[in-house]
Order: structure tokens, then sequence, then C-alpha cells
């Protein structure tokens, strides 16, 4: 073979073995580092694996953010508006997180479905309500619409 | 009245810009010299009409005019002049005006300081320019008018400024990032004029360096304010968090460092022609996605994104005819890499291939990470967020990578450099950071012993100090004892140094920031005090206190270290009055070896709050290595060889360009 030809050749191939290596690399550590998001009906419905990185979220409900007396433990439920999820947390809450307002936690669920936080997402400004929860409620919101108009047929029956 | 004024002066703008983009092109196809002229009055009236739409919108905000529905959903009558002016961009269609306007003003910088430029090719620029004008002149009269009245009034006092952006680093932030995205432009421009006439030889090079050295300045400076903004204002303590607004700045600032040093290859020693080109376009198309990306409210949610098309779709459209239209340009006229590089040798361009080769992977690896939660949203596959470890996973080592070869790179020369003189240079350098770096952790950590040993603190002391040795063994051999021909080493040759010098200060802060940060989150109630570091922090008291359009809850916190008072702090808790929103403001005693950073959580009834105390050491060092990086491209545009040669004529610039590379030169990208 000419020489620049197996030099051009063996560049193609340098290449072509690092990018694959880089291209498994990138798909592997996506997989390990991606957390999915699940709306508190979901995790009750047992869809949502446990002791692995994930999120969740809804509407925190009044009255249910209870803090420790002695230190920054808090817990808190929040709704979808047809399923409860308890979330724990350590910490700071970040500023506009209020009871009656859009939360997402990050963290891992136990055996008993509560999710113990490492991190606590409150929307950054009075209008924005996060994607995922306003997904989740309007989803939620569809499947109650459904159940109640499913139930008066069934009482007709 | 005035808003009536500031949107025709932006519709006449957006005509000129299409005479801008339609009439010096075609001259010069046809010759026509009066025609491609024509380019450089249309691109500075372009601006002028642009500068005073913006006028008249800022004018607008400063009047409290509530009709128009951008000022009363971004202002408040309550709100300071300086920040009403700073709410202009604070929002969609204002930033996307200050966008338009920076795009005008580049455009008129080429048209006022390449006069020299041979005219087919800076009428050419200029149309490309103005081309790219008439996308966002459309964009912004179609979709997201600022102008837009608000009939009946009814916000009596707007709505306000979202306090997070209140502040100094939003009035500098958001310009001068984009001064660096939209400079980008430019060599985009002089990329596609030199596809379209063939034309892209050392001499091109030339002429788009200083544009790119200067947009990429601009870039370094956005990043690092951005850093340094959410640092102090987030209330958390982060400097960076791999959002993706942030990495959507990141990414064209990557490729564009990689466009820095590839052309300086091509400009010198005429290789890497094509791929200058193609980064060139992507460097410009990168900016354009980040704008995609944060202004299209598809970062938010995908389905916002379907629920309100109208702009996605636009700037979807645009960004696929810009990309699709330059690489279809590039696959027609760019010829094939005509060199391969010679790799028997340590040569600089074997170096500069490395950085790029780096830069480029760094850059991809964040592209996925970014844009995999999107696709994954609208193939349903689940709602994903990609987290730092990812990012950093394969952050960490580029740059590893990229500092070591930052040190090779000095010593090496064009074309080939042998083995035995890198080992001979390298040698000292390499001794004395391997034996500080072992050595400095030592000192650096808490309780200075063998059990707080950080080799992440090592490995960065390491990596600085070698970039730093070989750049203090590199001018000590270019003086050689006389020091007199410091005063002729080129601003492109310092403004390296400058850089790679910043760049190793910035790796320092990062890696001992990481090593030896303390932070602890606490109960406290007055009186109570804890230990964070070698400091004492006592939380004195709390005070109510009202603010100019806000009440603040203010704590008092002393810091002491061993019994001796290092400073007293007072974060805030603020309500702000208009929107009921609530924001921290911390409080940050700053040095360059470490910054106390206090910040207050929630009340926890009684007199107790949630406090967040931290000890940053280093940390400074962050953005004063920005700040260099800056500077140093700064230093590299103002280069003298850049007006010198342009003032003379293209043909003899050619020739001269190998001729007149002095000594001092030499060093030099």
């Amino acid at each position: 073979m000419h020489p620049i030809r197996r030099q051009r050749l063996q560049w193609v191939a340098l290449i072509v073995v690092a990018a694959s290596i880089a291209a498994a690399l990138m798909a592997y550590m996506l997989g390990q580092n991606a957390s999915y998001f699940y709306a508190p009906s979901q995790i009750v419905a047992g869809e949502a694996p446990i002791g692995v990185n994930i999120r969740a979220g809804g509407m925190v409900v009044e009255g249910s953010v209870d803090r420790s007396m002695d230190s920054l433990e808090v817990s808190f439920i929040v709704t979808d508006g047809l399923e409860n999820l308890q979330v724990t947390y350590s910490g700071i809450l970040p500023d506009l997180f209020a009871e009656g307002e859009a939360a997402i936690a990050a963290g891992k669920l136990d055996n008993n479905q509560i999710l113990h936080a490492t991190q606590v997402l409150a929307k950054h400004d009075e209008n924005y309500m996060p994607p995922e929860v306003a997904d989740t409620i309007s989803e939620a919101y569809q499947r109650k619409q459904q159940q109640h108009q499913s139930e008066p047929q069934e009482a007709l029956q | 009245m005035i808003a009536e004024f500031g949107h025709a002066a932006l519709i006449i703008a957006l005509c000129l810009a299409l005479v801008q983009a339609v009439v010096p092109m075609l001259g010069s196809f046809a010759g026509q010299r009066s025609w491609m002229r024509l380019g450089y009055s249309l691109a500075v009236g372009q601006f002028l009409f642009v500068a005073v739409s913006f006028a008249c919108l800022a004018a607008a905000f400063l009047a409290d005019d509530f009709t128009l529905k951008y000022v009363a959903q971004n202002s408040n009558t309550e709100l300071p002049s300086y920040y009403k002016i700073s709410a202009v961009w604070s929002a969609h269609e204002g930033s996307l005006l200050l966008w338009a306007l920076i795009l005008a003003g580049w455009s008129a910088a080429v048209a006022l300081f390449s006069r020299a430029l041979p005219l087919p090719m800076g009428g050419r620029v200029l149309s490309v320019l103005g081309a790219i004008s008439v996308g966002f002149g459309l964009f912004l009269l179609f979709t997201s008018n600022p102008f837009a009245r608000l009939l009946p009034v009814a916000l009596l006092q707007g709505a306000d400024l979202n306090p997070l952006l209140q502040d100094f680093g939003l009035i500098v932030h958001p310009p001068i990032l984009y001064m660096g995205y939209v400079g980008f432009a430019v060599p985009f421009a002089f990329a596609i004029a030199a596809l379209i006439g063939g034309q892209f030889d050392a001499a091109w090079a030339r002429w788009s360096r200083p544009w790119i050295n200067l947009a990429w300045m601009f870039l370094t400076l956005g990043i690092t304010l951005g850093s340094w903004w959410a640092y102090y204002e987030l209330g958390w303590g982060g400097w960076w968090f791999w959002d993706p607004v942030e990495n959507a700045s990141l990414m064209p600032w990557l490729v564009g460092t990689a466009l820095m040093h590839s052309i300086a290859a091509t400009e010198k020693r005429g290789v890497f022609r094509s791929w200058t080109l193609l980064l060139a376009i992507f460097a410009f198309s990168l900016s354009l996605l980040g704008t995609f990306l944060v202004r299209s409210g598809v970062l938010t949610s995908v389905h916002a994104f379907a629920a309100d098309p109208q702009r996605g779709v636009f700037i979807l459209i645009f960004l696929a005819i810009v990309i699709g239209g330059s690489l279809m340009l590039f696959a027609l006229r760019g010829p094939a890499m005509q060199k391969v590089l010679a790799y028997s040798g340590w040569s600089r361009e074997l170096m500069l291939l490395t950085n790029n080769v780096l830069l480029v992977s760094a850059m991809t690896m964040i592209l996925v990470g970014t844009l995999y939660p999107l696709i994954a949203d609208v193939l349903e596959l689940g709602k994903i967020s990609v987290g730092p470890p990812y990012f950093n996973f394969f952050f960490v080592p580029l740059v590893i990578g990229l500092l070591v070869a930052v040190g090779i790179a000095v010593t090496t020369r064009w074309r080939k450099t042998e083995g035995r003189l890198l080992l001979q240079k390298g040698a000292l350098p390499l001794v004395i950071s391997l034996l500080c770096a072992l050595v400095a952790p030592l000192f650096l950590g808490a309780d200075r012993s063998f059990s707080s040993y950080s080799a992440g603190a090592a490995l960065s002391v390491f990596l600085a100090l070698w970039v730093l040795a070989t750049i203090i063994s590199d001018l000590k051999d270019k003086i050689g004892g006389d020091l007199t021909r410091v005063a002729k080493f080129s601003r492109s040759y310092l403004g390296m140094q400058l850089a790679h010098t910043g760049l190793a200060v910035c790796v320092l802060g990062v890696g001992l920031s990481v090593a030896y940060d303390e932070s602890r989150e606490l109960r406290m109630q007055p009186g109570d005090s804890a230990q964070v570091a070698n400091y004492q922090f006592q939380f004195v008291g709390i005070d109510r206190i009202p603010g100019p359009n806000f009440i603040a809850h203010r704590a008092e916190v002393r810091v002491l270290q061993q019994d001796r008072l290092v400073t007293r702090l007072f974060p805030e808790k603020r309500n702000y009055n208009a929107g009921g929103q609530v924001m921290t403001e911390a409080a940050i005693d700053p040095s360059l070896a470490r910054d106390l950073y206090v910040s207050l959580g929630e009340p926890l009834g009684g007199n107790a709050w949630a406090i967040s105390l931290q000890v940053k050491p280093f940390v400074r060092c962050i953005w004063l290595g920005g700040l260099m990086i800056a500077l140093g491209g700064l230093l590299a545009a103002m280069d003298r060889r850049y007006r010198r040669r342009l003032s003379q004529s293209a043909n003899s610039l050619v020739k001269s360009a190998a001729a007149n590379d002095g000594a001092a030169d030499e060093g030099a990208l």
C-alpha cells in the first residue's frame, strides 16, 4: 500500500475506534446518571425503582410540611391530585418552596414508598410551574375526569 | 408614541438589512463595485436604526409605559431606574432586540474597521451579516415584538422584574455574553464569504483572527460573569451547575477556543483550512442553538414548545437554514483536507490538533448530555434529567489532557520539534511542578496533616504549576538575559501566555475549592455558634430592615478565628412588595485565599433560622483566571500586525506574511 494511504488508513482506523469507545462510554454514563421523573400515582402503583436516584414531584399538600424542632429535618407530602407521596429531606428548602405550590424532589425511594430527597427544587418565579409537575397534574386531572364519566354509566347498569 | 417610533425604526432597520443582504452579494457576482460598497453604509445605517429602536424601548421602561405588554410584565414603578434599564433585556422580546442591536453593532464595526478588505470579500461578509439580521428582524417583528400594546391597561404598577434579576450581575452579564454569542457571526460570515469566493488562505485567516479573538473575549467574560453572578445571587454558593443554559454558553466557547487555535495553524502554516472553516460555522451554529435552547421554551418543556410553537418553529427553521445551508455550501466548496499532518515529530501543528480534538470532544459530550433529555422527551422515553456526574466524568479528564498539552505546546515549534529538545526543556518544569504538587496538599488542608491529604488538590496544583512553569521557562528562553527583548514581544504572544496563565489560575481555583470546600447547614438561634473549617461562626441576631422595593430580614453573623474577629456578615432574606417573592441575599467575605459565605434559609419558628455556613478556599481564582483568559484574548486581538497589514493592499499582504514574522513573533500563535 502507498505510504500516504497507509497513514490515512491508520488515522481513519484510530478515529473510528476512538469515536466508538467515546460513544459507548457516553451512552453508558448517560444511563448511569439520568434520573427519571415519576408522578406520585406512578410511585404508589409501584412503577418506580427502589434505591435508585429518581425525581418526583407535584403540589405540596397544605399543612403537610413538618419541620423538626431541633434539626433541619423536614418532611412533606406532594400530590398529583390522585395519590400522595411522602418526602423527607434534611437541609435548607428553596426560597419559593411553599405549601400549595409545585415542588420537585430528587432522591431515592425506600421500601415504604418514602422518598429520601437529597435535593428539593421549587419554581423560580411566581408564575412558573415545573413542566413535569404541570404535565403530571393535568394527566391526573384527565384520568379523574374519565373516572367521573364512567361512574354514572356503571350506576345505570 | 415613543413605542410607535421604536417600532417604525425596527421596521426600517429590517428593510435596510434586507437590502444589505441582497445587493452587495449580487454586486460581488456582477462586478458592480458601487453595489458592493453599498453594504458598508447600509450596515452603519441599520445599526443606527436598531439603536434608535432600542433607545425607544428603554425610554418606555423609564417612563413606566405599561400600555406596552413587555414593559408591564417586566417592570414596576417602584423599580430603581438602573434596573428599569436592565429590565429591557430581562426577558424574551427585549433580549432579542439586544441580540439584534449587537449584531448590527458588529456589522457596523466590520464596515468601519475592515475597509482594507478586498471589496468582493467585504461586500459578501456584510451581506451574510445582513442576512442574519433579516432573520432576527423577522423573528422580532412577527413573533416577539417588544412594542406590542396591552390595551386596556391591566397593570397600573407593572408586574415587577424577577428579584433574582434585580442585580448588578444582570445589568452587565447578558450584554457581554451576547457580544460573544453574536460576535461569532463575524467569523461565520467570513467563512461563508470565503466559501462563496473560494478564497481561504493565510490572508483570509489574518482578517478573521482579530474578530474571533474579540468575540471569544466577550464570551469568556460573559461566562465568567455568569458563574460569579450565580455564585453570589442564587444563595447556594455553587459556581457551575451544568445547567442547560450554562451549557448553551459553554459549547460555543469550546468550539470558539478550538477555532482560535486552529486558525493560528491555518494562518502560519496553511494547514487545517477546511477544518477551520467548519469550526467557524459550528461556533456560530452553537451560538444560535444556545439562543434556541434558552429562548424557545424548549428547555422548560418540550410540550410548552409544542403548545406555543410559533417562536420555537421559527428559530428551528432559522437554525436549519443557517446550519444546513452553510454545511451544504461547505460540502460543495470546502475541499477535502489537502494536507495530511506529518506526525513523525512533536510539531506545534500536532499539539494544536490535540487541542482541537479535546475541545471538540468536550463540546460533543456536553451537546449529547444537554440534548438527550429533550430527545428522550420527544420520543416519550420518560422525563429525564442528566446530572453533573455525567458531565464531570468526561470534562475533567479532557481538561487534564488539555493542560498537559498546553505545557508541551509552548515548547514545540512549527513543522517539527526534536523529542530531545522537548525533554530538555520540559524536564525541569515537570520535576518542579510534580514535587510542589505532592507537597502542597500538606500545607493547604485544614489541619495540615496526612489525614486530610487531597489527591484532587495535588492534581490541580500539578496541572497549574506545570502550565505556569513551562510558560516561565519559555519566557526565560525568549528573553535570554536581555530584558529589552520584552518590549519586542508581540501582543499575540503576550496574550497567549496571559490566557494560558489564566487557565492555570482557573484550574487551581476549581481544584482547590472543590477539594477544600467545607459547608454546614444548621438550625441556629441567636447566640448559637458553629465551627466550619478553622472559622467560628456566631449567629448574633436578626432584624427587619426596609429596602427600596422590599422588606428584608437581616441577620448578623460574626466570624472568628482563634477568638479574633475576622469579619461581620449580614445575609438577608428579602420579601419583594410587588410579586410577594422571597429572595436570599448571601453575605460574602471575599479574599483570594478563601471566601466566607453565609446565607439564610427559612425561619424555623421562635427565633431559630436555617443558616448555611460555607468556607470556600481559592474560589476567587476561578473568576480571576477567567478574567485573565479574556484579557489575553483582548491583547492578542490588538496585535499590531492585524492593523499594519490591513492598511496594506491585499496582495502585498500575502507576500509580506512570511517575511515579516520577526523573532519575537515566532513563538506566538
